[in-house]
């Protein structure tokens, strides 16, 4: 059976001047991922490389890194027999804690900010809700916050920018697309820079749950942000007293 | 003294799950000052991968349904070795919180009345799973996340705690390690809430996430607390068999729920020979030992495990019933489960035994530790009802968040023993002073190995002897073992701390199954093949005697005569 050769980027940014790469040889089996091989050189060759993972199955979104320079979920991403060495690298726009382990706290940070759910006033013990007017949302809740659609985003990849990235907006659309919800989030949109995002669709080519964040969340709250700042909606409130969608 | 961190507050959660925040979430609306402990990043425990469903009965779809009904599947399920009193608060309170989930923006599946849909689970008597697709899992944590972000709760990411500091049987404070940075803290409480969940990554072939090891059931019981139960462990019938690297990954119960079939290599379906009545979806116990039979008379597949066959409910409905399982499938083994057969085999998937709680307010018997979800014995018994775990994490987590903020408001800290903390400071840097050539990942491979070998689904006495033999090695080379590196987020040390707890675990399952001599829900033994209520109507406790284990039968509770009259089945 044949070897690949991984080479894996070893970094402590507290003690280390530089990162440098180190190879190392593995087994190859069919159907192997890249995590496979990430944890067959831990549990064998180095004991002390780090780098995240809990589930395995791609539902929990923690082993994203870097496959010969882009952003992968790597207990999906399968090696191939034509593969014959790989680079591993942690994902860019996050602060490097230790080789492929990464610090995502600025996520949570978001997470913070975006306005909560917050559900109409009804008199109904359980909620009436029919079974279409879910579906709009329930493609935004797939969302495993692998965060690799962040680090594909040339937005956050080039500038520094106060722009929340796709997986924010996401989360947005889930909570607007709520058939329950209350809150207008225009606001904290445009505040945090939906409007730099130029909808080159990297995010949603990238999405290991094939959501189409572009397409479904990041275009349409634009296009709803543009609707309600018109003059003609402006002159709609005021002449109908027509509230905010 | 090792340098370290002090960290103060009322009540530490240790553990990030459903249990974890949904106590964290009831503590902090109680007024407790609440730190949560995640061994990984918020959001990522293993909660996130729960597939089927939560349990509640609504009767959105089966309008008979109510809580005494699904009481009697839970005893029934249990094999009358659950704690009633528990069972009973369980299913009286699971509508309440699913409810609750709702309100916090949790979107679920509907029926067309524009309710909350149900879908059958095995061992049901009406459809009851409240599901999202085959993704509840995340729909629960992303719901539980949105409130400890918004209500700010603090929660501290990527902390081992190694053991609690306990003075006079009474609870003050825990040890741990901030693996970002490698430092020593002691997080001073006034109460301790486990909520640690399971260990399925102590056999090889498991549905768990690599943090699923027991740790919290080992650190409670060193801490003195009785544990359990441990012998029983849920094997789920259905966990993938290949590719070889994802072996024991979950096939939800919804696939049969939903009108999935198993069959042999004869094309048989052939639980009609074990559970003629309620065939695919009768109890696990049963299912998993039908389909281990099935391979070992050699009626089994290419890959050693038995099909699952879906394809007859057509693409459409497959589709939107089970797009996880089509994408896992299609992902990972390049089949397509709309045209083409699963093949699966039974994988380790649940702890129903853990640390011993009070019923009504889920402290365990040390004094101001208390516990929620799976690291709990006693709410499932000797077999877990599929869709009961999560109602499960969230009721008692709900519950010992509350209680536990009652506690801590009569209670003033206390000052530990610094012999005590510095002991433990030495103890977790032992391995990095031992010149050995013993290495922790060589030792969890074998724990994992000698586990799925012999404390497997069939047990007999020889097997758990050898087993046991195995383990009390282990216990002792785990004493040895060397590491390399530095404290910074060190993997190998990491593990060096895990198979020192992951042995403890084994060795209660171990002596719990060598002690329990019948055979009762996922706990079969081929020597005492029968069930025994004569002599075993009771829990194996393991207790924690000044260093040695000791083990005895507690005779489960008398049933109140109202609880009792539930459990004849009206036709």
């Amino acid at each position: 059976m044949k070897n690949i050769i991984l080479k894996i980027f070893r970094y402590d940014p507290e003690k280390d001047s530089k990162p440098k790469f180190i190879e190392y040889e593995v087994p190859f089996q069919p159907k192997m991922r890249v995590l496979h091989a990430i944890r067959y050189v831990q549990e064998n060759i180095d004991g002390t490389l780090t780098f995240r993972w809990n589930c395995g199955a791609g539902r929990c979104g923690s082993c994203a890194m870097e496959v010969n320079g882009f952003p992968r979920l790597t207990c999906k991403y399968e090696i191939t027999e034509d593969m014959k060495d790989l680079t591993i690298t942690p994902m860019k726009v996050f602060p490097v804690i230790k080789d492929l382990l990464v610090d995502v706290s600025s996520m949570l940070q978001i997470a913070r900010e975006i306005p909560p759910f917050s559900p109409k006033d009804t008199e109904e013990e359980f909620w009436k809700i029919m079974p279409e007017d879910v579906e709009d949302t329930k493609e935004f809740r797939k969302c495993i916050e692998c965060y690799i659609c962040q680090d594909t985003c040339h937005v956050i990849r080039n500038h520094k920018s106060n722009y929340i990235g796709p997986r924010w907006v996401a989360k947005v659309a889930s909570l607007d697309k709520h058939p329950m919800d209350s809150v207008n989030r225009s606001e904290f949109l445009n505040k945090r820079g939906i409007w730099l995002c130029n909808v080159t669709r990297c995010c949603q080519e990238v999405c290991p749950e094939h959501i189409k964040i572009t397409e479904n969340a990041i275009i349409p709250e634009k296009e709803r942000i543009v609707t309600e700042h018109s003059p003609i909606t402006a002159l709609r409130r005021k002449l109908f007293g027509e509230k905010d969608e | 003294m090792t340098n370290y961190k002090t960290i103060a507050c009322d009540i530490l959660i240790i553990g990030a799950g459903g249990a974890g925040l949904r106590a964290a979430i009831a503590a902090h609306n109680a007024g407790a000052k609440v730190i949560v402990i995640s061994k990984t990043l918020l959001g990522k425990s293993h909660t996130v991968m729960a597939e089927g469903g939560i349990n509640a009965a609504l009767g959105n779809v089966d309008s008979k349904d109510n809580w005494m009904v699904h009481f009697r599947d839970s005893m029934i399920e249990g094999q009358f070795l659950s704690d009633y009193r528990m069972v009973e608060i369980l299913t009286q309170e699971a509508p309440e919180r699913v409810k609750e989930l709702e309100y916090w923006g949790a979107v679920f599946d509907r029926t067309q009345e524009g309710k909350i849909m149900q879908r059958a689970f095995g061992a049901h008597t009406y459809r009851r799973t409240c599901h999202v697709g085959d993704r509840i899992g995340l729909e629960i944590m992303q719901t539980l996340k949105d409130q400890i972000v918004h209500k700010n709760i603090e929660i501290i990411e990527e902390v081992l705690i190694t053991n609690l500091i306990v003075k006079n049987n009474h609870v003050l404070g825990a040890i741990g390690v901030e693996l970002r940075s490698g430092k020593s803290v002691f997080f001073k409480s006034k109460a301790i809430i486990m909520a640690t969940g399971g260990c399925g990554r102590v056999f090889k072939i498991t549905s768990n996430s690599w943090e699923a090891i027991g740790d919290g059931v080992a650190i409670a019981y060193r801490a003195g607390a009785e544990i359990i139960d441990m012998e029983m462990i849920q094997f789920h019938p259905t966990g993938m068999v290949w590719p070889e690297n994802v072996r024991g990954m979950l096939v939800t119960e919804s696939v049969r729920g939903e009108g999935g079939w198993l069959l042999n290599n004869k094309n048989e379906r052939f639980m009609k020979k074990y559970e003629p009545k309620r065939m695919e979806l009768g109890p696990r116990d049963v299912v998993a030992r039908a389909v281990y039979n099935e391979i070992e008379m050699g009626r089994g597949t290419e890959h050693g495990g038995v099909y699952l066959d879906i394809s007859h409910m057509g693409k459409d409905f497959i589709e939107h019933k089970l797009p996880r399982m089509v994408a896992q499938f299609k992902e990972f083994a390049e089949i397509d489960i709309t045209k083409e057969k699963m093949e699966v085999a039974p994988t380790v998937h649940y702890m129903m035994g853990g640390i011993r709680v009070d019923s009504e307010n889920s402290m365990s018997s040390v004094n101001g530790l208390f516990a929620a979800g799976e690291c709990v014995g006693g709410v499932h018994g000797a077999n877990r009802l599929g869709g009961n775990s999560l109602a499960d994490i969230l009721v008692f987590g709900k519950r010992a968040g509350e209680f536990a903020a009652l506690y801590v408001e009569n209670i003033e800290f206390k000052e530990s023993d610094r012999e005590d903390m510095a002991r433990e400071f030495e103890r977790v840097l032992i391995p990095f002073k031992n010149k050995t050539d013993i290495k922790p990942q060589m030792l969890k491979k074998r724990i994992q190995d000698i586990m799925w070998e012999h404390v497997g689904i069939m047990r007999n006495e020889e097997r758990l002897l050898k087993a046991l033999k195995e383990i009390e090695e282990i216990n002792f080379l785990s004493k040895k073992i060397s590491v390399a590196g530095d404290l910074k987020y060190n993997h190998e040390w990491i593990d060096a701390m895990d198979v020192q707890n992951m042995a403890l675990v084994c060795e209660m399952m171990i002596r719990s199954a060598l002690y329990r001599k019948e055979s009762r829900g996922a706990h079969y033994r081929s020597d005492f093949p029968k069930k025994d209520d004569r002599n075993w109507l009771v829990n194996v406790v393991c207790k924690n005697i000044r260093g040695v284990m000791k083990l005895s039968k507690s005779k489960v509770p008398e049933m109140p005569s109202n609880l009792k009259k539930l459990l004849v089945e009206k036709s």
